[in-house]
């Protein structure tokens, strides 16, 4: 493995963004040929155009590379973003930020900055110890996982530019209103006493200054899609074979009766089905898929989504940590709260 | 002889980071002390905020991802 990757990266060491911008050119010239590559393949197969499984089988074959293709351009874009951000940098802009607007930056923020719920305990410790109030921290942990690039390449790259946003839209909406909840409540009683005894004394030591060149950006960006794009292909061939099945042959308002706009129970249904599953951005598409195209609200399918990857059994357990029970119990119902609120506003407004 | 720390809360990329020193170590023929710290008051003592981080003789070298083997060998030689 050694010896393939040192020749490997020989060639990009000396011109990483030629390199790049060749590997774009590609990109779009193999991307042009997919829908024809589709039909062509389907009339080699000698299926009957016009039928049924004809178009289920065009369908996959199409959308299975134009996502796994759109996957991976935003993945590694986003690869690279991080090599700009990282954790200590965002903690400086966010230290001693007011209410509201430290909020919004921190949800913000919580976009770009690499983040693996892992090191969320380090990370809330190293907020705190630098003077980013409880809230503002709380408006970071909520966007961080929530709204990240998987989530957004692959709503963007299955359903479109305005799904991705809207979605975008709301969790950063739920983690400044949360973030800023959580905020007025003034519970800092209620953190775990070993880090309120870490939180009063200050913390400045950065991280290693390294600095780093193109060709280690573009590397990371090369990393990001190996490690990203590596879990979840699975899941897109899931997601578009099951879109392929339900364009073929579930009735189209199947599900639009017990989600669709005119229930109002619909989005609290959602959240309260969501808040126990547990799966990544990724796992948790095929279903939103399913729901859509079977004519549950947009708003409903985006809230359920969410309460899924928001709030999850093994990240409480880990925030649990540096938490009490009745923060962590605080923490869950006014984020649930914030994300059916959303949903329900989302439907009415769209 | 060199002391290496690996901080992390035992997640994979910590655990992969720990072996890679050890195996970079073995390879090279250099004796090193290498130590996993899991509690999370001893990671935050550090002022280091993502994890797999690594601590050569008391100083933070690296925070945040698993270390190549190249950057690895220029820590332990």
């Amino acid at each position: 493995m050694s010896t393939a990757t040192s020749t490997r990266s020989e060639l990009p060491r000396r011109h990483p963004l030629l390199l790049v911008a060749l590997g774009v050119a590609l990109w779009v010239l193999v991307y042009a040929q997919l829908e024809p590559l589709s039909f062509a393949l389907v009339g080699l197969m000698g299926l009957a155009p016009g039928t049924r499984l004809a178009g289920a089988v065009q369908f996959f074959l199409y959308d299975t590379p134009k996502v796994l293709m759109l996957l991976t351009g935003v993945v590694f874009l986003m690869g690279i973003v991080h090599t700009f951000v990282s954790p200590e940098r965002t903690r400086q802009a966010l230290s001693g930020r007011r209410t509201g607007a430290g909020n919004a930056m921190a949800a913000g923020l919580g976009i770009v900055t690499p983040f693996c719920s892992c090191s969320a305990v380090p990370l809330f410790i190293g907020f705190l110890q630098a003077g980013v109030p409880l809230g503002v921290t709380f408006s970071f942990l909520i966007a961080a996982p929530m709204v990240n690039e998987i989530a957004l390449g692959m709503l963007f790259a299955l359903f479109g530019w305005r799904v991705a946003l809207l979605y975008l839209a709301m969790g950063l909406l739920v983690a400044i209103v949360a973030g800023m909840a959580l905020g007025a409540l003034g519970l800092d009683g209620w953190i775990e006493d070993w880090v309120t005894e870490l939180r009063s004394q200050p913390q400045t030591a950065a991280a290693p200054g390294t600095t780093l060149t193109w060709h280690d950006r573009v590397e990371a960006g090369g990393q990001h899609v190996r490690e990203i794009v590596g879990k979840v292909w699975i899941y897109i061939i899931l997601g578009v074979a099951l879109g392929a099945g339900i364009h073929g042959y579930v009735p189209e308002d199947f599900m639009a009766s017990i989600m669709g706009n005119d229930a109002w129970w619909s989005v609290p249904a959602a959240v309260l089905l969501g808040v126990p599953m547990y799966t990544n951005a990724a796992g948790v598409i095929p279903i939103v898929e399913a729901l859509l195209a079977k004519g549950a609200a947009l708003g409903t399918a985006l809230a359920f989504m969410m309460s899924v990857i928001a709030l999850s059994a093994p990240e409480l357990i880990i925030l649990r940590k540096v938490l009490k029970p009745k923060l962590i119990a605080t923490f869950v119902a006014i984020v649930a709260t914030g994300i059916l609120l959303v949903g329900v506003v989302f439907n009415h407004v769209l | 002889m060199k002391h290496i720390k690996v901080l992390g809360s035992g997640c994979k990329k910590c655990r992969v980071t720990a072996d890679s020193i050890a195996a970079t170590a073995a390879k090279l023929g250099v004796e090193i002390e290498l130590e996993k710290i899991e509690d999370y008051a001893q990671i935050a003592s550090y002022g280091v905020m993502s994890t797999p981080s690594v601590v050569v003789d008391g100083v933070v070298v690296h925070s945040g991802s698993v270390p190549s083997p190249k950057v690895i060998e220029g820590w332990i030689c």
